[in-house]
């Protein structure tokens, strides 16, 4: 069984975020990092996989400047390989031109039986890729699972509601978003960190993938600084502060 | 041409309409024009509330017969237009069945989608949408630039629900056609996490632990606190993550938005995703051990000291108060 995930590279959350002045959209030009929401996708992948007794886990990728940075990481965990698609005329590009590029990338790869992917990305959070994926290539889709089984060509998901969860069967192919936590993402060894230094990373542009214009309806118009929320007085506990606490609440009272 | 005719994806749970339905609605009738519902499911039961905010029509699928609505709803939202009624705009809320919808839908009509609203401005043709950023400190304004229908999501509490607009939404069937492969996903069981006490996007006051409590075991302080207070439980992230808590617990971007009249974060240290969730809360009190923590930024009373200290005590003084 072949699974396809979809990983994004995005700049170390860590770092405070920056906008492109000229264009207002977040700057990508330095470092990337392995999104952390992708981390659980390509250790669900490798899993199942795993499972079933064969098949490999192959990557996609939309990012500038041909950055291979994050792929390597997930590379290392045990990814076979990677195609990625770096075009500068997909700067700034929106969630439906992503998914179509991404489905463009996906055939590089072959036939798979699964693509699986995060439920939205830790930078730009759309959230709408995955399932705008499923739709381009025509598959079903579960979104927002917090576990997955294979058994007998046939998808089981617990998929996360609002109120719980439902179990969910699906015909495969398909496509499916997973949450944080869904397993637990494994740290790649020092000999796939060594062995993904030579995994085959196919660097593509959009008019590689047939897709020869680009354009989004969307613009940004403006930015502006939110009010900012006053902070308020801060005191170290000294075994009595408690009973401000309960003061507090009486003055609202909600006590 | 202006914005005249505007859908808002609709949910309901046993024939009553979400809260963030309600809102949708209430904010699309005020920009003018027509509104409709559409909604999976046979509409009925929640065609007086939807008219009230303000749907005029309800169009309705009929059962799913345990499909996931994103591509049914999507497809039947796609024949409608092809039909002839297309809208101007469609309002979905930000909510794991409103992005699934909205997600298919952009791609059958090749549009684009932009969510995680929190305000829309229409002017003349223009409709521009407000997103927050960088955990909420920056504003993002958009404007759509292409064909209509524009599609845009909002997050929960964005607008506020009134009813009053008039009687029940006319009801008008929408049936889903021949989705083909990409309907092979079904439902077929459906698990509801019972919680006792207020609802947590509901309660007027939330108590919500992180990963400062050390352990998961150390929750049921929270959650004896939130009971005290007769609010809700709330979670940030890390230990949703952790497997301490139930994922309906979590508040932040991918969790549950809260504005409860108190929000007490015990051992959160204030992670932008969380921060999201939680800073249009009226007052926030915040406890943990390290000074420099984000949390303080936005707390009106900060207790830098040891939640498994400063909760027991607080829980004590409250049970002796009765």
């Amino acid at each position: 069984m072949n699974v396809i995930v979809c990983v994004k590279q995005i700049p170390d959350p860590a770092l405070p975020g920056e906008l492109d002045p000229s264009t207002n959209t977040l700057k990508r030009d330095g470092k990337l990092i392995l999104d952390e929401s992708d981390s659980y996708g390509v250790e669900m992948a490798l899993q199942l996989v795993t499972a079933a007794g064969g098949g490999e886990v192959f990557l996609v990728s939309m990012a500038p400047n041909g950055e291979t940075s994050g792929l390597r990481t997930a590379l290392a965990m045990g990814a076979a390989k990677a195609v990625l698609v770096s075009d500068p005329s997909l700067a700034g590009a929106d969630a439906l031109t992503t998914a179509k590029v991404l489905a463009g990338a996906t055939k590089q790869l072959g036939d798979a039986d699964l693509i699986i992917a995060g439920t939205e990305s830790s930078d730009g959070y759309t959230g709408t890729v995955p399932e705008q994926l499923a739709e381009v290539l025509g598959l079903p889709s579960v979104t927002f699972a917090k576990s997955i089984e294979i058994a007998d060509g046939t998808l089981k998901v617990d998929r996360q509601t609002e109120s719980g969860y439902d179990e969910v069967t699906c015909s495969l192919p398909a496509v499916v978003s997973v949450t944080a936590g869904v397993v637990e993402p494994r740290y790649p060894s020092f000999k796939g960190i060594m062995a993904a230094k030579s995994k085959p990373v196919e660097t593509v542009t959009a008019a590689d993938l047939g897709i020869e214009s680009v354009s989004w309806a969307q613009q940004i118009t403006s930015v502006e600084d939110a009010p900012e929320r006053e902070a308020g007085e801060v005191i170290e506990d000294d075994g009595e502060t408690f009973n401000k606490i309960v003061e507090y609440l009486d003055n609202l009272k909600v006590i | 041409m202006g914005i005249d005719n505007i859908w808002v994806f609709a949910q309901a749970a046993d024939g009553v309409p979400t809260t963030g339905t309600l809102e949708l609605l209430t904010k699309a009738r005020s920009l003018g024009g027509n509104v409709s519902a559409f909604i999976a499911g046979d509409g009925a039961g929640a065609a007086a509330a939807l008219g009230d905010h303000g749907a005029a029509k309800v169009y309705a699928t009929g059962d799913l017969a345990g499909a996931l609505p994103g591509v049914a709803v999507a497809a039947a939202m796609r024949a409608v237009i092809d039909g002839g009624d297309s809208p101007d705009l469609i309002m979905f809320p930000q909510s794991y069945e409103g992005r699934d919808v909205m997600s298919r839908l952009s791609v059958k009509l090749d549009r684009t989608v932009l969510t995680n609203s929190t305000s829309i401005t229409v002017d003349g043709d223009s409709v521009t949408v407000q997103t927050p950023i960088f955990g909420g400190t920056k504003l993002v304004n958009s404007t759509f630039t292409g064909e209509r229908p524009f599609l845009a999501s909002f997050r929960p509490k964005s607008f506020v629900a009134e009813g009053g607009a008039g009687g029940a939404g006319e009801v008008v069937a929408a049936p889903v056609p021949d989705v083909g492969a990409a309907g092979g996903a079904k439902v077929t069981a459906v698990h509801v996490e019972e919680t006792s006490g207020p609802k947590l996007d509901e309660a007027a006051v939330v108590v919500a632990g992180g990963r400062g409590l050390g352990e998961a075991e150390k929750f049921d302080m929270v959650e004896s606190l939130a009971k005290t207070l007769k609010g809700a439980p709330g979670a940030s992230r890390a230990i949703v993550d952790a497997g301490w808590v139930p994922y309906s617990y979590q508040v932040g971007q991918t969790g549950k938005v809260v504005k409860p009249t108190v929000y007490i974060a015990a051992g959160i240290s204030g992670a932008t995703q969380h921060m999201v969730g939680m800073k249009g809360a009226k007052n926030i009190i915040a406890i943990n051990k390290d000074k420099e923590a984000p949390i303080f930024g936005v707390a009106d009373l900060g207790i830098v000291g040891d939640v498994h200290k400063v909760l027991p005590q607080l829980i004590a003084a409250l049970e002796a108060r009765g």
